[in-house]
């Protein structure tokens, strides 16, 4: 089991948000989290980065077997697990491949392996932008600075292809994306499907599960999963909501 | 972030690294400050009267003035007769003539300091003039200097050499009774650097200069003064440091930059005066006036200032561009943390037609330290055409520090074009976990948001001095955010 969720509690600003999650995510399966506004989705993925103001209240969470609650958040990403943010921050004049250089030199020193070569990192880079769409101009910006929203979420897939996590969280990655975009970034995704990898997808529309096809379906509401299901529930969801799924679970 | 700023505050046991003192004899004056003192200075240097007349006019009219208390600092008030005017390392009878006859203690300070004196062991192409307590005790690579013309002696050597250049220049950029400290200054200044490059000459290598404060209760009131002639140019770092001492200690300088025509002077400067301990004991008062004229067309000043040190810091390095076509630049990173408190930032005049001028302050402030920039842009009836661009971030490190901004804009033609930009802005959480989420430590992920942030200013400075301010700002937010 690459990751096991066990009854998780956690509370942002003294207001309590999950209430007792469980999920199992194996090697090689594609998840995904879906759920009303407020739900505890992203709040969820922000307790599995490691964010510090969110408070783990209750439950557990082990990944690969280990103790994922007691490690900072720089030894979480080092240990294989990425989180693509919703909202990338900017950080102004620090180099965005700069940045990465740094975030996979942090990974390869934590696994006791030499950093990496600055040529070959830069023929790394241009390759997986290529695949990304993304023009040479990102080789010089500075980190998501001056970036348009899908430019931004590109970048963060980016970021994943280069770090090849374990597992990847990726919080509404399709949202703001046009078409054409939402096909390289699945794309993207699906290029790091692998049976050694997981990757947690939490969305709120089905249109990007049918880029990215899930083995398994969640529906988290009120801060607890309250129906699991295959690829059918997603489009089950979008014909019928979330009530009309939910039923009286909801109320 | 609890445990981070554990490990962060453990991180801020890197204290102050240039805090020693070295123990060697030194010739000082008594406490103390009167006409005696002011004479004793000049016959000690073997001044030649018009400078003795000159210090005395600037301490008599200094009597008459008010310390100014108009800057966003709080200090105790100072006590200028409890400090000693002037104290030299006490060299063998005469100055030491050569390097080889420099005491090797100092020698010693300055190799501790990463500043090897010895012309072999020095970075190529940077010329060093150092100046202990009051006196420049060595000057490097004057014979190479002296080939291309360029004069490059500490300011004693040139009021013995070159006494008509001195007089011609000394106090036409900044006035002896100017401010209240530059008038102190220009009565008791005891050494400093001095610079005359030849018309149509490039100086051949940077030149800079190492201040350093050692014996205690001395205030330092170095002077120094730069001349670029006729389409001459010259890039003059400074450099400062003293020891971790409980008192503080007053440190008045005044800097002074003539770019006649087609002249072009960059100076920088790399300011770690000790920034007293985390809880705002002692450091050093850094009240300091720079100015620098361009009185030719199409000559151009540009300052760089990266000042990490200070328990205080009051100046504003400015430009009087008088000349057509002249260019005045300042590019300022100012850090203050702990206690620190810095009140700085630039005055551009313009005065002659098409003068253009361009202002980037980059303000910093971490623990319970106060930030301010304080700027003047005027732009006088004579100076058609003229162009003024600043920008002001500011970047705030926790809850305690503040950032102020005093943006001065006084506009007299109406053909000038004045621009200003403004922003504030934390180290955010979020741009700190998105790079922890990366895997990226803590202190790496602060570096480089703080390096990220004065990038312009850093690429202003020459190359090798680039990666010293760097590692400066490092160790001085080092723990900064937690």
């Amino acid at each position: 089991m690459l990751l096991q969720i066990a009854d998780l509690h956690a509370r942002v600003a003294g207001k309590d948000i999950l209430k007792g999650v469980n999920l199992e995510v194996r090697a090689g399966e594609v998840h995904a989290i879906m759920g009303p506004n407020g739900s505890g989705k992203s709040t969820l993925a922000q307790v599995l980065a490691g964010r510090e103001d969110y408070e783990v209240t209750g439950g557990s969470v082990t990944f690969e077997g280990r103790d994922l609650l007691t490690l900072p958040a720089e030894e979480r990403a080092r240990a294989g697990l990425f989180l693509g943010f919703q909202y990338p921050v900017e950080i102004p004049g620090v180099n965005n491949v700069y940045l990465l250089k740094a975030a996979l030199n942090a990974k390869r020193k934590a696994a006791g392996e030499p950093e990496v070569d600055a040529y070959e990192f830069l023929a790394l880079i241009r390759q997986k932008m290529k695949f990304m769409q993304m023009s040479e101009s990102f080789l010089t910006r500075g980190v998501n600075e001056g970036f348009s929203g899908g430019e931004k979420k590109r970048n963060e897939v980016l970021q994943m292809l280069v770090l090849e996590p374990k597992l990847a969280i990726l919080d509404e990655t399709d949202s703001g994306l046009d078409i054409d975009a939402l096909k390289v970034v699945s794309a993207g995704v699906n290029s790091l499907r692998d049976p050694a990898r997981a990757v947690v997808l939490v969305t709120h529309y089905q249109r990007l599960l049918d880029y990215i096809v899930p083995d398994r379906v969640h529906v988290l509401s009120g801060g607890r999963i309250l129906k699991s299901g295959d690829k059918s529930l997603a489009l089950e969801l979008e014909a019928h909501g979330y009530d009309g799924v939910l039923g009286a679970q909801v109320a | 972030m609890s445990g981070k700023s554990q490990e962060v505050e453990a991180l801020l046991g890197q204290k102050y690294r240039h805090g020693f003192v070295t123990d060697i004899e030194s010739d000082s004056l008594p406490p103390g400050l009167d006409e005696d003192v002011v004479a004793a200075i000049s016959q000690k240097k073997n001044e030649p009267q018009f400078l003795l007349d000159w210090r005395l006019k600037a301490y008599r009219h200094w009597l008459t003035m008010q310390e100014p208390s108009w800057a966003q600092v709080h200090y105790k008030p100072i006590d200028y007769q409890d400090i000693s005017y002037y104290s030299a390392p006490r060299a063998p009878a005469n100055a030491p003539k050569s390097l080889d006859e420099v005491d090797p203690k100092l020698l010693a300070t300055y190799a501790k300091l990463g500043i090897p004196l010895h012309e072999r062991a020095r970075l190529a192409g940077v010329a060093v003039d150092a100046v202990f307590d009051s006196v420049s005790v060595a000057t490097t690579f004057k014979d190479k200097l002296g080939k291309a013309g360029v004069i490059f002696c500490s300011f004693s050597d040139a009021v013995r050499d070159y006494p008509q250049l001195v007089e011609r220049y000394l106090g036409t950029v900044v006035p002896a009774g100017d401010n209240f400290f530059a008038a102190l200054n220009s009565a008791v200044f005891s050494d400093g650097s001095f610079v005359y490059v030849p018309p149509g000459v490039r100086c051949p290598m940077e030149l800079s200069t190492y201040f350093r404060i050692n014996a205690a209760k001395t205030g330092q009131f170095e002077r120094t003064l730069i001349i670029a002639a006729e389409g001459a140019s010259v890039s003059y770092l400074e450099g400062c440091t003293a020891p971790m001492r409980d008192e503080n200690q007053l440190h008045a300088a005044v800097v002074e930059l003539v770019a006649l025509d087609d002249a072009r002077i960059k100076y920088s400067t790399v300011q770690n005066w000790y920034p007293g301990d985390e809880n705002g004991l002692g450091g050093i008062y850094n009240f300091v006036t720079k100015r620098g004229e361009c009185r030719g067309r199409n000559s151009k000043i540009s300052w760089t200032q990266v000042e990490t040190g200070s328990a205080i810091t009051w100046k504003y390095p400015s430009c009087v561009l008088k000349g057509e076509n002249s260019v005045g630049e300042f590019y300022s990173v100012a850090v203050a943390n702990n206690y620190q408190q810095a009140d700085t930032g630039t005055k551009m005049i313009h005065i002659g037609r098409n003068t253009r001028s361009t202002i980037v302050s980059k303000g910093i402030s971490a623990g319970h330290a106060e930030n301010t920039y304080r700027g003047l842009v005027k732009i006088l009836p004579s100076a058609s055409g003229a162009r003024n661009f600043t920008q002001c971030d500011s970047l705030l490190m926790g809850p305690k520090c503040a950032a102020h901004t005093f943006p001065y804009m006084e506009v007299k033609n109406p053909t000038a074009t004045v621009e200003h930009e403004a922003s504030t802005s934390k180290i955010g959480e979020d741009q700190l976990f998105y790079c922890l989420q990366r895997g990226i430590s803590a202190e790496d992920a602060v570096n480089m948001i703080v390096s990220g942030f004065c990038k312009v200013v850093f690429k202003e400075l020459p190359m090798e001095f680039a990666v010293e301010a760097q590692n400066l700002l490092s160790v001085s937010l080092e723990g900064a955010v937690g």
